[in-house]
């Protein structure tokens, strides 16, 4: 028995002097240095740096719900950088090694699980685009690589390779370092750190306006449903929410909100140690800690502002993943839900400063907000910190889409969108 | 010992039909009807399987489909929930998540650990040191989980139908059928479901014994099932409710999906448990299982009882418990019985002793339950443990309060409250097209469950009609119904608030204390509510123990997220048949009989190549000769086809494509490049101008729909005066080319093919064989050529004859595959393949594609400042004919001075020039034809390549305009 858990069980919590994880402060503070709109992963992560790193901890961080409650707490909890562009594989390898080091930093297990990750790829198009992206990774160090049936099928011997007999499995991008971790715990784990370093983290505070100079190019509030507060700077880390935020300060994004949704079988016995994903197929599963498979598909074909879930998404769902995996047919599915992507035009996020002073941008995740959570989070610290981009995200500026200089990433996203 | 009664009432089991079955291989006999669960009571096994986390023993406990403790499975499926799935004959089960049988497995002591495996003990610990984590990961795996899958399963997928109806009554309790019956006679059509094998709900279990409602069980019952305007669904569960009162009814043979005009939601209740100090002992269950189990399956629950109640139902549980022979031992009611009304006292008269004001603090026993000890409550709520009365028992009835199956009222964001009247949740307001009726809505008095029922059945079918009843509903009842707080702590804790993840009060709290005092963060921390039943048992508790906790209200508290599925699904109902679309063309036959190697593309089949030679590539190698110096023919059929007729569509054209279409002329054809709005090649084709107002426009092979969505949206938002059809499977193509085309065709056709009356990029209309064709002479691959275009019916004849009567030219049907290297050695580029998703046509070496000078096309304004920023271009390369090393593939990188410097996007061995060549994208826009590349190979090689110009063939495009070694002067 692990002598940190002995601790545990003759005491209560408070007993022992363990951290809260997140306090509930009373009231607002009438000002904060920084304001994080969005208590999920990546503002958290954005206050843990900023308070670690740069020693900046009157910061706020304001959540409408509760903490991790959007995307992070929604997504499917994998952690990859076998991305197209080398913008791309750069920020999140970068990414994926904080995550090997983050149940240290943060002094919680987040179960993080180097599983191994399978593109799989059921046509010509399909495996020069894994080619495409095992060479470019392979150039830039990262371990990925294309590999053929017999390779799928020693490694996942119940994948039907023939896939019912419609569009059978050419081969695959195999990335080895491709891991899940438990998300809400990486939120918590951020939170508490930050609230320990004397950050405030404040729920169920809902952003409702954002206060500008005069002639609006320079932000120096938040209206919230808690009354004003004063904020030297002011970020947006609200993925699916980005262009109610933006709107409130007038600034343009190209992003548009798409439904992406998911759902969990009843937990069995853990049988499955990769994560698979089709990108013909739309789909896209991996086994959690707790036994359940959780499995995805594309983003909804249309535009829209709501976590609603939809039974089509189940019903074309589980008859790909029935030829993917045969044996599924037996499964029982336990719990459907959604969140909502901030899609951009070339599938890469936005981040960094914004033509209004002091007001930052972190958004335009699309799909993948999850697995850049730590590398975001220290990123945009920086950058607000100093008031410079940090070399990892210079890319990804909003500018870029004034000056057509797109990133392309969307050759890597795991199923269409 | 048997559990097994006299014949009661209403039961559900066939007494003069015996079915055998066997767990874990004990022999037990039962009757038709009975469930796995009443089959081993009624051989005297109470033990039904093992908790998920601390494996405790467990017994029956809802036998309402949420005895997530009563799983079973065996070689076919896991997870069969004990308490409602019939045993059937032979079946042979064992229990899942055990190790070594229910009885004997392997952790079946891991409770004593339990005080070390506190509330999200795997985020506190098991990842230190470091080395270790590879260690723990395995022990929490080996531990997650419940049923083990077998990886053979096969099947499983059971076809969907769509049903219809006016009203659809979910539940079939006395407020459904009330409903259902009351709706069906004013005219609607109804479909009525419950998960229950029977109809009848709470009217045949808890009111069994209630003569007053005698008349009107037979009545509603007979109604329902004899009213052609009813259509019932048993054992079938609403998955969920989806926008538009989009409802899939999950039924043993498959989902029915149903668009409801309106909804009638009389869903019922979840009886909830009382926690205190082992209150999961095999023998604690809730009152209503108790019920269950006498009315349906005549199983007696046990032989003395000790009870808990709050509400009145308890007390007729306590009647029904006494008519079975069981003896009631003692009865804590939280409150007072005097306030209970008539049951109780009829309860007292048969000489129950009721202990007015006090609450179970603990049970005894191991293996089941020997003993009840009760407290008096103090003034605070709190159990008062210093003085004790211990009875013994060998069952324990809980019945301290409900939750009610307001999951689908929910999600279609009924307005919901916490009424603190009755204690329970409750719709203030509800969405159209959705009624709520009978207890989930409050009302509680069995008549007046009855009344309400009928009463939204009429509201509903007069909704239906567009109409609104005038109706008097019910109020609902003014009595408690649930306790406020049935949940006493205990130092030694095992009272546990969710049975599915053996949470236990104090892990909750904890949770609560450790910053997770949100109802939505409790839920992910702690896991209440998370198994199998999604907290159909435990979210009530929670919310009260969190509301406590925190000093605030429920409705502050709030709820968990209520999400589809109402009940865990089978992937296979919900997949369903499995139908793969697969299109092939009418040349089919053909292309089987000279031995087509076929490659899908989207839903089409086409032909790889024709395997006629010794291997794939001298195959593909002679069906490209074959083109280069004869005649060969491919069938182009699944490229899009789409007509575009109107006076604005020359308009529409324009602004569709990079190109001007508007001044072409009748009878020319035209390259048609088409970019979104940021300016990223998406599709190319060729259009043919059949007159003024009447344009043919040809697509790739995948984007016939979305080009033809596009075309739709556009004209309908520009508000032009253009329709657009679709004739992609209308209109079939193929495509006759090489040196001897003309020479070979002309006389097949009416159409004057000579150079003059037929030029180069000219289309015209007439006949081949009597058939009507538009010829179209496009130079795709590179060769004098002509694409065929004609009627579906005509196809195949089209395609044969011409086969016959080119013979002696030595034609050869060639295949995707010679094509591609065709087009390759021609310099054409593919879209997808040689185009990723931020290509422009300026980079893809297409500026001559852009007419600028249009006022507008899709993606102009993108292009303009595209144009100058262009970083990369595609560009033609050649390895030497020398070249003996490793194969160069598509998606290679171009390398220089160790950096990226670009990507083939194509490439092939051409038979024509003995080498391999391709396209690449070269990232510098200062590199020239003649210039080397080095391109990294599989291996890592670094190989080099010289780019050159394009095309590699025929760069003078002669050949196409037929200007071709004296072929020419053969022809007429």
């Amino acid at each position: 028995m692990p002598y940190r858990l002995l601790k545990y069980a003759f005491k209560n919590p408070e007993e022992l002097g363990d951290p809260r994880y997140f306090d509930q402060p009373e009231k607002l503070k009438s000002s904060y240095d920084v304001v994080i709109i969005g208590g999920g992963g990546h503002g958290l992560a954005c206050a843990y740096y900023l308070a670690r790193d740069f020693g900046i901890t009157n910061v706020a961080v304001l959540e409408q719900g509760y903490v991790g409650g959007g995307n992070t707490g929604r997504n499917t909890t994998i952690v990859r950088s076998n991305y197209l562009t080398p913008e791309g594989v750069k920020f999140y390898d970068e990414s994926l090694k904080l995550y090997l080091d983050l149940s240290d930093d943060l002094d919680i297990n987040l179960m993080y699980s180097t599983r191994g990750h399978f593109t799989l790829a059921h046509s010509d198009s399909a495996m020069r685009t894994s080619r495409w992206r095992a060479e470019t990774n392979k150039h830039l160090g990262i371990d990925s690589e294309v590999v053929d049936r017999q390779f799928i099928k020693n490694e996942v011997p119940y994948l039907d390779l023939d896939c019912g007999g419609t569009h059978p499995i050419m081969g695959a991008l195999y990335h080895g370092p491709g891991a899940v971790a438990r998300h809400d715990a990486v939120a918590w784990g951020y939170g508490r750190a930050a609230n320990v370093r004397g950050v405030e983290i404040h729920q169920k505070t809902q952003v409702t306006g954002i206060k500008t100079n005069d002639d609006g190019t320079k932000v120096v509030g938040v209206e919230t449903n808690r009354g004003f507060v004063q904020a030297g700077k002011v970020i947006s880390m609200v993925a699916g929410s980005s262009p109610r935020i933006t709107s409130m300060v007038g600034l343009k994004t190209p992003i548009e909100i798409f439904p992406l949704q998911a759902c969990v079988t009843e937990p069995v016995k853990p049988f499955m140690d990769t994560i698979i994903v089709s990108g013909s197929l739309h789909c896209y599963v991996s086994q959690s800690s707790r036994g359940e498979m959780v499995m995805g598909a594309s983003a909804d074909p249309q535009e829209l502002h709501s976590t609603r879930s939809s039974f089509d998404f189940v019903e074309g769902l589980t008859d790909q993943m029935m030829d993917l995996l045969p044996f599924t047919g037996g499964l029982r599915l336990m719990r459907q839900w959604a969140g909502m992507c901030d899609m951009t035009p070339d599938f890469a996020p936005i981040m960094g400063k914004t033509p209004i002073d002091n007001f930052y941008l972190d958004g335009g995740w699309g799909t993948w907000g999850f697995k850049a959570t730590p590398v975001s989070g220290k990123t945009m610290a920086y950058t607000v910190a100093n008031d410079k981009v940090h070399d990892l995200i210079k890319p990804f500026g909003l500018d870029r889409f004034d000056t057509y200089k797109l990133v392309g990433e969307k050759g890597a996203a795991s199923v269409g969108h | 010992m048997s559990y097994r009664l006299q014949e009661q009432p209403f039961e559900w089991i066939d007494r003069s039909k015996t079915v055998n079955i066997e767990v874990e291989g004990r022999p037990m006999r039962g009757f038709e009807g009975d469930t796995i669960s009443s089959t081993m009571l009624a051989n005297g096994v109470i033990h039904m399987g093992r908790s998920f986390k601390y494996h405790r023993i467990r017994g029956p406990f809802t036998f309402a489909n949420h005895d997530i403790n009563a799983l079973f499975e065996n070689a076919d499926k896991t997870h069969v929930r004990g308490d409602v799935e019939l045993a059937e004959d032979g079946l042979k089960l064992k229990g899942a998540n055990t190790i070594g049988g229910i009885a004997k497995d392997k952790f079946r002591h891991l409770s004593l650990l339990s005080r070390f495996l506190v509330v999200g003990f795997y985020y506190k610990g098991l990842f230190k040191p470091r080395f270790l984590r590879p260690f723990y990961e395995r022990i929490i795996r080996e531990s997650a989980g419940l049923g083990k899958v077998d990886l053979n399963w096969r099947g499983g997928r059971k076809s969907k139908r769509y049903g219809f109806c006016d009203v659809l009554v979910i539940g079939a309790g006395p407020a459904g059928m009330a409903a259902a019956k009351a709706a069906a006679e004013s005219g609607a059509q109804v479909m009525l479901v419950d998960e229950n094998a029977q109809i009848g709900g709470s009217l045949d279990y808890q009111y069994a014994n209630d003569a007053s409602v005698a008349d009107t069980r037979s009545e509603l019952k007979e109604a329902v099932l004899n009213n052609e305007n009813i259509e019932v669904h048993t054992s079938s569960v609403a998955v969920g409710w989806y926008t538009d009162n989009w409802m899939p009814i999950n039924t043993p043979n498959g989902i029915i999906k149903v668009r409801a005009e309106q909804v009638v939601m009389a869903t019922g209740l979840f009886e909830q448990p009382s926690i205190f100090h082992k209150n999961d002992v095999p023998g604690v269950m809730m009152a209503s299982a108790a019920q269950r189990m006498i009315a349906r399956y005549a199983i007696k629950p046990c032989e003395v009882a000790a009870m808990v109640v709050a509400n009145e139902d308890g007390y007729r549980a306590a009647l029904d418990l006494l008519k079975a022979g069981v003896k009631i031992n003692a009865i804590a009611d939280l409150e007072d019985h005097e306030d209970r009304g008539d049951l109780a006292k009829q309860v007292k008269a048969q000489g129950v002793q009721i202990y007015d004001h006090h609450g179970i603090y603990e049970v005894e026993g191991k293996d089941r339950v020997t003993s009840a000890t009760l407290c008096p409550l103090n003034a605070s709520g709190e159990l008062d443990t210093s003085r004790k009365t211990t009875v013994p028992c060998d069952g324990v009835m809980m019945s301290v309060g409900w939750a009610p199956a307001t999951h689908m009222l929910f999600q279609c964001k009924a307005d919901i409250k916490y009424d603190a009247t009755i204690g329970q949740f409750r719709a203030q307001s509800l969405p159209e097209g959705m009624f709520a009726a009978g207890r989930v809505n409050g009302v509680f008095d069995i008549k007046d469950q009855i009344a309400d029922g009928a009463g939204a059945g009429q509201q509903a079918a007069a909704a239906a009609k567009g109409e609104s009843a005038d109706v008097q509903r019910p109020e609902p009842t003014k009595v408690r119904q649930s306790h406020e707080y049935p949940i006493f702590s205990h130092p030694k804790a095992k009272n546990f608030l969710d049975y599915d993840e053996d949470i236990q009060l104090k892990d909750y709290i904890n949770a609560a204390k450790e910053g997770f005092d949100n109802i939505e963060l409790i839920k992910r921390f702690s896991t209440n509510g998370m198994g199998p039943s999604q907290g159909k048992h435990s979210n009530m508790n929670g919310i009260r123990i969190l509301a406590k906790h925190t000093g605030k209200s429920i409705d502050e508290t709030g709820s968990t997220t209520a999400r589809p599925m109402f009940h865990p699904t089978p992937v296979g109902h919900l997949g369903g048949r499995r139908f793969r679309a697969e299109r092939v063309t009418p040349m089919q036959e053909s292309h089987v009989a000279h031995k087509a190697v076929f490659m899908e593309a989207g839903a089409w089949l086409r032909p790889e190549y024709y395997d006629t030679e010794a291997t794939r590539t001298e195959s593909i190698h002679a069906e490209v000769n074959a083109v280069r110096t004869g005649l060969g023919i491919i069938d182009v059929s699944t490229l899009g086809k789409i007509e575009v007729f109107g006076p604005d569509a020359p308009e529409v054209m324009d602004r569709i494509c990079t190109m001007r279409m508007s001044n072409m002329k009748i009878g020319m054809t035209r390259y048609a490049l088409v970019v979104d709005e940021a300016g990223v090649i998406t599709d190319d084709g060729v259009v043919v101008r059949y007159a003024d107002d009447h344009f043919y426009y040809t697509t790739t092979t995948g984007s016939s729909d979305p080009a033809f969505r596009t075309l739709q949206k556009q004209i309908l938002e520009w508000g032009l005066k253009a329709e657009a059809v679709n004739r992609t499977g209308q209109l079939q193509a193929m495509n006759l080319a090489g040196p001897l085309a003309r020479q070979k065709l002309a006389p097949l056709t009416d159409i004057d093919l000579s150079e003059e009356a037929f030029p180069y990029l000219a289309a015209r209309t007439g006949t081949m064989y009597g058939k009507p064709v538009t010829l179209a002479r496009v130079g795709f691959v590179g060769e004098l050529g002509y694409e065929i275009h004609c009627l579906s019916g005509d196809a195949a004849e089209i395609w044969d004859n011409l086969l016959r009567d080119c013979a002696d030219a030595g034609i050869r049907p060639f295949g995707v595959e010679a094509q591609r290297l065709l087009r390759l050695e021609k310099g054409h580029v593919i879209v997808t393949q040689d185009t990723d998703g931020l290509t422009n046509p300026y980079e893809a070496g297409m500026p001559w594609a852009v007419h600028m000078k249009k006022d507008f096309f899709i993606g102009k304004r993108s292009l303009e400042i595209l144009k100058p920023l262009q970083a990369r271009k595609l560009m033609g390369f050649m390895f030497p004919e020398s070249y003996s090393g490793g194969t160069p593939k598509e998606c290679h990188l171009l390398i220089k001075d160790g950096e990226l410097n670009g990507r083939i996007t194509s490439v092939s061995y051409s038979p024509t020039f003995n080498r391999y060549l391709g396209l690449a994208y070269v990232d510098d826009m200062n590199a020239n034809v003649g210039d080397a590349v080095n391109v990294r190979l599989d291996d890592g090689a670094l190989v080099e390549a010289e780019l050159v110009s394009l095309p590699f063939y025929d760069p003078e495009g002669k050949r196409q305009t037929c200007d071709v070694d004296g072929t020419e002067e053969k022809v007429a």
